[in-house]
């Protein structure tokens, strides 16, 4: 365990102002500008944002996965304390599956559909590990049962399309775990299974993360998904973190309007039926565009001049480790006065 | 839990009344059969929002696609606004089929990527002949404008350049534009962002008070379901577990199956752990050899040998409640 020249242990992962952006025809899209992030070990981060938010993305970054050419990659990524973003994909191989591994949303397209499951999982294990054939495979054994599926030797034998979609979600988490990584990045890990399954799933994630003592990042689009689930959660918008929070300071003191509104957005077992949900308007903006202001303000109902011009930093709370970025935030004086305008306009339009 | 009968139906009043419905496909193997829904039977009222819900191959979506005799029942009585569409040939069948429309899951598969939007949703009328081409344009036009589309903007873009949830507003428009009485919905949020699913909810909420419109609603998140329905019906393997008004349903699930399907629901609040008690474990059996007796009995917590032995039916316990199972869950 490394430690850093103040005596502090360092963080698994520091990540620092990265910037993912593509070259295309149409011009350079940001899909993630200028994203900082700590992560220590043993805990779960949930990164949260609609599609194109650039989560997905993020993680690939962090990873190294994207393609090399008509990218441009900047900032910095320490693992452990040693600096990832510049390594060859050579080098990264020696990263991959020891130290960080990935679950994607679709199984199905994610595992080898020609390739006997026992064969997916093992391969990491020889190849990282460099166990020998038999080992693995009893290894292979043991980590299908880990992950709960029944009768491990019989499916080792099987192909991915013999699963159903939640045995494949463990086959895909038993391959990720195969080398032992210590940092795992779960993308959308649950949005192609049903609930009960996506309940299992989660439940089998956080088994595997207490009893490896692994540190997780969780994407999701769904902030129940990672309200139980979490330690931090950062939400992305637009390519940026726009609020960043431990879980239960985040959930209790909101600050940035979008992760309000996408919070409301949820429809609620506790509520009575036909409750009006509170919808996001709008689009999320074209990364193609580089933007002025807020990037939120397009659809934002608090926005007002200053939020169309200057861009808010990300600035800590009262709360220690509650950072958001915006001018007037949810409970401000200057957001009570525009939530007071909305509720006047809207009572004379009818109440619509 | 997972059980037949008819208790639950109401009077001569509904506009859709299913019966029976059994859909049963064929396999590979000779003597095997696929039993996707076996003994369905459920009502809708005029202006009805009927969720259907339950795991991934329930047989909720086949039961919505045999209402719509896509593809027809082995078994069964579907009656739609008084006529029994199960005994309707070709052409007569077509006639009905405007009054009954779908929206799927998919909406970007189920667009024609080759089309503009005003073409797509002015087909239908064109097929029907309905008005001139200038009123035909002009209804297309006012029916975007309802789902939220200006078509004299945007009207000659093709599906790829709409978003998703923009996509499965003009599928809603598509399906709108012969004004039907009942609009099927198989899945129509589960692609999309929780934000623009709660867009897509809240219009299908305004078009049902405009036009009038029954829905059937399928879809597996019970949260989802509960916010848009008057009443739930709980699938499971092909069979029905419990029929409620939705806030009873949530208020005091009877059935162990809806029981965990709503606990199995993450809560947005961090100060509410997941609690993995009353987590169902495994996923759902065969369609081709269902369990005997009850079909949830394999995984259901409370199972006893009564469960094996007699299917439960389902029966009234009060207040438009219905359950069927040996050993509903006490008040």
């Amino acid at each position: 365990m490394s430690l850093s020249s103040n005596g502090r242990e360092t963080p698994l992962l520091e990540i620092q102002n990265v910037k993912t952006h593509f070259r295309t025809k149409r011009g350079v899209v940001r899909a993630v500008d200028g994203v900082s992030l700590t992560l220590e070990r043993g805990r779960t981060l949930g990164v949260v944002g609609e599609s194109g938010s650039g989560k997905s993305i993020l993680v690939r970054s962090i990873m190294g996965l994207l393609p090399m050419r008509n990218i441009v990659r900047e900032g910095s990524v320490r693992f452990d304390g040693t600096e990832l973003l510049h390594l060859s994909r050579n080098d990264m191989r020696d990263y991959w599956g020891k130290e960080m591994a990935i679950i994607f949303q679709d199984p199905m397209t994610a595992l080898n559909p020609v390739m006997k499951v026992g064969k997916q999982i093992t391969e990491g294990l020889i190849r990282s590990l460099g166990m020998s054939k038999s080992d693995a495979f009893a290894n292979a054994e043991k980590l299908m049962a880990d992950v709960g599926i029944p009768e491990p030797t019989r499916r080792l034998n099987e192909y991915p399309h013999q699963l159903s979609g939640g045995m494949r979600q463990r086959v895909m988490i038993a391959v990720a775990l195969a080398a032992g990584p210590r940092l795992l990045f779960a993308d959308e890990p649950t949005t192609a299974l049903d609930v009960t399954v996506q309940a299992q799933i989660l439940d089998l994630l956080a088994a595997q993360q207490r009893d490896r003592n692994m540190s997780m990042i969780l994407v999701t689009h769904d902030l129940g998904v990672v309200a139980g689930r979490s330690d931090d959660i950062a939400v992305m918008y637009a390519g940026r973190i726009v609020e960043k929070a431990p879980t239960r300071s985040l959930f209790a003191n909101m600050k940035m309007p979008y992760t309000e509104a996408l919070l409301r957005s949820i429809p609620r077992l506790d509520q009575p039926s036909h409750t009006r949900l509170q919808s996001i308007s709008g689009l999320p903006p074209n990364l193609l565009v580089q933007s002025v202001g807020c990037r939120f303000a397009a659809r934002c109902p608090y926005a007002v001049e200053r939020c169309r011009v200057e861009e808010p930093a990300l600035v800590e709370s009262d709360v220690p480790g509650h950072f958001y970025a915006c001018h007037y935030p949810v409970g401000s004086i200057e957001w009570q006065n525009a939530q007071d305008r909305l509720t006047t306009s809207s009572v004379v339009a009818g109440g619509h | 839990m997972a059980g037949s009968g008819k208790a639950h139906l109401g009077g001569d009043d509904a506009l859709l009344r299913v019966e029976d419905l059994v859909v049963e496909f064929p396999t590979n193997t000779k003597g095997h059969k696929v039993h996707a829904v076996t003994g369905i039977s459920l009502d809708v009222r005029p202006g009805e929002t009927l969720g259907l819900v339950g795991e991934s191959g329930c047989g909720k979506s086949t039961t919505g696609r045999a209402i719509l005799q896509l593809p027809q029942p082995t078994g069964g009585m579907v009656r739609f606004d008084g006529t029994d569409i199960t005994k309707l040939d070709g052409e007569e069948l077509r006639q009905v089929r405007t009054d009954m429309q779908m929206i799927f899951q998919d909406p970007i598969s189920s667009l024609n990527p080759r089309r503009s939007v005003l073409d797509i949703v002015m087909e239908p009328l064109k097929i029907w002949n309905i008005g001139t081409p200038e009123e035909q344009l002009q209804k297309a036009k006012d029916v975007l404008r309802t789902v939220g589309i200006d078509a004299d903007l945007v009207g000659d873009r093709k599906p790829s350049q709409f978003s998703g949830g923009q996509c499965q507003r003009i599928c809603v428009a598509r399906a709108l534009v012969l004004d039907p009485k009942l609009i099927i919905c198989d899945e129509p949020v589960s692609a999309l962002d929780v934000s623009v699913q709660a867009q897509v909810l809240n219009l299908l909420e305004d078009l049902k008070a405009k036009y009038g419109l029954a829905l059937i609603f399928i879809a597996h998140d019970l949260a989802v379901v509960k916010n848009i329905s008057d009443r739930i019906v709980v699938m499971y393997l092909g069979k029905m577990c419990e029929v409620a008004k939705s806030d009873d349903l949530y208020a005091r699930p009877m059935h162990p199956y809806t029981n965990a399907l709503l606990r199995a629901i993450p809560v947005p609040d961090p100060t509410v752990r997941p609690n993995s008690e009353n987590r169902i474990a495994g996923e759902i059996p065969s369609p081709v050899s269902p369990p005997s007796g009850c079909r949830f009995r394999t995984r259901c917590p409370a199972v006893t040998e009564v469960c094996a032995q007699d299917e439960p039916q389902l029966r009234a316990m009060g207040d438009g409640h219905f359950v069927a199972c040996h050993h509903p869950i006490a008040v």
